[in-house]
């Protein structure tokens, strides 16, 4: 056992964070730094430099544009791209989309789409959840009927991200209705514009509006898109969703947090709003909290090794799900904590001012992606065999 | 030892209550939020004409003398309701200055005008670049013929955008003095902006101010000691409204627990939810508890009231973050929107942890005074 980084590891480092310096445009960083809200341009943009690099979608096959990289080269670039202040490209085309199609795309769709993901000429959102379908999200009802060489869409999708921004989405459609739930439920490629969909917004608590609804009358999407095989859309959708947890503890994210926790309680301690036993409280709190993220990235690392040889990895997935969120909610906390009175204000972009929306939105991470509850249901299962 | 209310707190209670419900539902607020106030004055009116303005005051200023009991009643109430008319701002915590510190002619001259909801005060303390909850000013007052000249800034001033007047505290160079200001005099620039909570607050630059001599409340060093008072009277209607908020939200999350199905039952039925809405409910009545204690603690010993109110307001502290947590994540998505309510509720909540001293502030408050319970 060995945790240090060997010469070769160190010297990708370097490579990866002189690209970053070098490459990541001021004004995102700006953005980044002082948590105002990135617009879809700006996803783009970042995600077209990466891709031009080849690092849009590392861990995509190398046959369709990913890196033949070791699980600690992963990690390095990760958590290089988080410490340097660079936005994560859209997680519906690079975590998600894009993986299932190298797996279960025909080769008509990888030509079609793939290249197109990762350079975000396509921008994608995913249309899972319903009214009555969110945990239990194998009891979908919004249909797809057969019409000749067409599928006809009718029903309604909730919590659909970015849907205002998407040129195409990706869903689960409910195309036979007689056998368990998790069956007859068909994976489909569906053009935004087709004629009868409409879309509205959804508000958030943070005063923002990423989340939609999708409302399908009569939406007519070519058989050719299904991906899979009609009726086996679950297995296509638990792929995904695996890949969609493995991302999700975003512990670079957290460091790079942790670090600018740091500044920003050196700032208020220079301004005079922290008093000495405020900062001892704090130092003491942020001890605590890296002890934890310590732990937690050890843990990944773990995983992600065990993965490289071939060890099953599934319920750690959730592990890392369900503490990576809690250490990122923990962190936000933290932050609003500094704050005080002055973030009851949520003008201005600032850190202060940005402080309590970023607490309020980043209590949606335990929620999505397959809740806490759910994560702990699937380890209780699986490793504990309760 | 007695916990019971009497009949007339009974009536109050339920009176306050049933008008809450009854005529500020979650959308009569949402409306209320997007208006140009950002509040109701119809509700306003209401509170007035209910008298409850009027009630901390004492008979002989137009009011009622009522207690900490019957604050805690309506404080629970408006929690409730999520209010965001300016109960707090006004009555409470402008109004715990006048109360405590100003001269029978000062109160004579804008007491009345307050409990008929005619007239909006602020209280104008917090300032950047100061430490959190400190009883000092940075703006300064000087003299300046018969009355003084004030110059500063102030921030987080609740309210602030609508006050007709405001208490501004100010160092005098005998300590902290709290100065009458009306909003519109020369040289006071008020910038608003919306809480998070919904609750409007505002930044205000004083430029030169000149107010007379009569515009002191107390005297040119007794501001600390007022503030003092009338903050601890603050945390103890705050801890009385985080109950009523807590309680909201936990019978709209237990509602929701019962109704929301997934699995073919009602998401009520995992042990997982079932445990967390009892820890919920166990933080309700803790809170409830300290909210007591700390209406209770009021008008008696000073030492125990200080211990009293830092418990209470710790305890809510903790309590409300959890019980806004907990209610968000059993409501998945839902509980992140806008239009329901329990996300309002947790941003309330939120913010009443961070005013006037959060839940580590009063921890150390406590250390500092020995603990909860006196030395032998
Ligand atoms: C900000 C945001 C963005 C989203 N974006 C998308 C998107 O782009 N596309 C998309 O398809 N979906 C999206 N979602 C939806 C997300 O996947 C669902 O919110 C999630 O699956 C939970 O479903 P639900 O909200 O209906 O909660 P419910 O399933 O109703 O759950 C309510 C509560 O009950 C708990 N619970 C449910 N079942 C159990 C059980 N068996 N044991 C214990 N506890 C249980 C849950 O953990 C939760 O706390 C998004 C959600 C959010 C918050």
């Amino acid at each position: 056992m060995n945790l240090e980084f060997t010469p070769e590891e160190i010297a990708f480092r370097d490579e990866v964070r002189a690209f970053f310096r070098e490459a990541l445009p001021d004004d995102l960083r700006r953005k980044m730094i002082n948590r105002e809200h990135l617009e879809k341009d700006d996803t783009v943009r970042w995600q077209r430099i990466l891709n031009a690099r080849g690092w849009a979608v590392t861990h995509w096959p190398v046959a369709y544009g990913g890196q033949p990289w070791t699980p600690a080269q992963r990690y390095i670039f990760q958590e290089e791209m988080a410490l340097a202040h660079a936005p994560e490209g859209s997680p519906f085309n690079v975590n998600m989309i894009g993986p299932v199609l190298c797996r279960f795309g025909t080769d008509e769709q990888k030509r079609r789409f793939l290249a197109a993901t990762a350079n975000i000429d396509i921008w994608w959102c995913q249309g899972f959840s319903e009214p009555g379908a969110g945990s239990d999200l194998a009891s979908l009802k919004t249909s797809a009927v057969r019409d000749g060489d067409h599928y006809v869409l009718n029903g309604q999708k909730i919590w659909t991200t970015q849907a205002q921004h998407a040129d195409w989405m990706f869903g689960l459609f409910r195309t036979d209705n007689s056998g368990r739930k998790q069956q007859g439920i068909t994976f489909l490629l569906l053009d935004m514009r087709t004629p009868g969909i409409t879309v509205r917004p959804i508000e958030t608590i943070d005063g923002g509006h990423d989340a939609n609804e999708v409302f399908f009358d009569d939406v007519r999407v070519p058989v050719a898109n299904v991906v899979g095989e009609e009726g086996k859309g679950w297995d296509v959708a638990k792929h995904l969703l695996g890949s969609e947890r493995s991302g999700i503890a975003r512990i670079g994210l957290s460091k790079e947090r942790l670090s600018q926790l740091r500044s920003l309680e050196r700032r208020l301690a220079a301004e005079g709003v922290l008093t000495p036993a405020e900062r001892e409280r704090l130092a003491f709190k942020l001890a605590e909290v890296e002890v934890e993220l310590r732990a937690l990235e050890l843990t990944q690392l773990r995983v992600v090794s065990a993965d490289a040889h071939g060890g099953g990895a599934n319920a750690a997935a959730s592990i890392l799900k369900v503490k990576g969120t809690e250490m990122q909610q923990r962190m936000t906390e933290l932050v609003l904590e500094l704050a005080g009175p002055a973030g009851l204000a949520t003008a201005g972009h600032d850190w202060l001012a940005a402080a309590a929306p970023f607490y309020f939105t980043m209590r949606k991470v335990s929620i999505f992606g397959g809740s806490n509850e759910i994560q702990k249901n699937i380890i209780a299962k699986t490793m504990l065999g309760l | 030892m007695d916990f019971e209310l009497t009949d007339e707190q009974k009536m109050l209670s339920e009176t306050v209550t049933r008008f809450v419900a009854e005529t500020y539902d979650f959308l009569k607020r949402e409306h209320a939020l997007r208006s140009a106030d950002g509040w109701s004055r119809e509700a306003w009116a209401a509170l007035a004409e209910m008298g409850l303005l009027g009630l901390p005051f004492a008979e002989e200023d137009g009011g009622f003398g009522g207690s900490g009991v019957e604050m805690m009643l309506i404080m629970e109430a408006l929690g409730r309701g999520l209010m965001v008319e300016p109960y707090f701002a006004t009555v409470v915590l402008a109004g715990g200055v006048l109360r405590h510190g100003a001269s029978a002619a000062q109160r004579g001259a804008i007491v009345p005008g307050l409990i008929a909801g005619e007239r909006i005060l602020a209280l104008a303390h917090d300032e950047a670049g100061q430490a959190r909850h400190t009883l000092a000013a940075r703006t300064s007052a000087r003299p300046s013929g018969d009355g003084w000249i004030i110059d500063g800034a102030k921030i987080a001033v609740i309210h602030g955008r609508s006050a007709d007047t405001l208490i501004v505290s100010a160092t005098t160079g005998e300590g902290l003095g709290l100065f009458l200001v009306d909003a519109k005099a020369d040289g006071v620039a008020i910038e608003a902006a919306r809480g998070y909570d919904g609750v409007p607050v505002a930044s205000v630059r004083l430029n030169g101010v000149a107010v007379g001599a009569d515009a002191l409340v107390g005297g040119a060093g007794g501001g600390a000691a007022i503030l003092e008072r009338s903050f601890d009277e603050a945390r103890a209607a705050l801890a009385a409204e985080a109950v009523g908020a807590m309680a909201e939200t936990l019978d709209v999350t237990v509602d929701y627990l019962k109704t929301r199905q997934q699995f073919g039952v009602a998401i009520g039925s995992f042990q997982a939810l079932q445990h967390r809405a009892v820890d919920m409910l166990m933080q309700v009545e803790l809170s409830r508890s300290m909210a007591v204690l700390a209406a209770l603690s009021l008008d008696g010993d000073e030492d125990q009231r200080r211990r009293n109110i830092a418990a209470a307001k710790a305890q809510i502290g903790k309590s409300g973050r959890m019980v806004g947590q907990d209610a968000v994540q059993m409501h998945g998505a839902i509980g992140i929107t806008a239009e329901y309510k329990v996300g309002h509720a947790f941003k309330r909540l939120t913010a009443i942890d961070a005013l006037l001293g959060d839940r580590d502030h009063h921890l150390t408050r406590l250390v500092e005074l020995g603990g909860v319970y006196p030395a032998e």
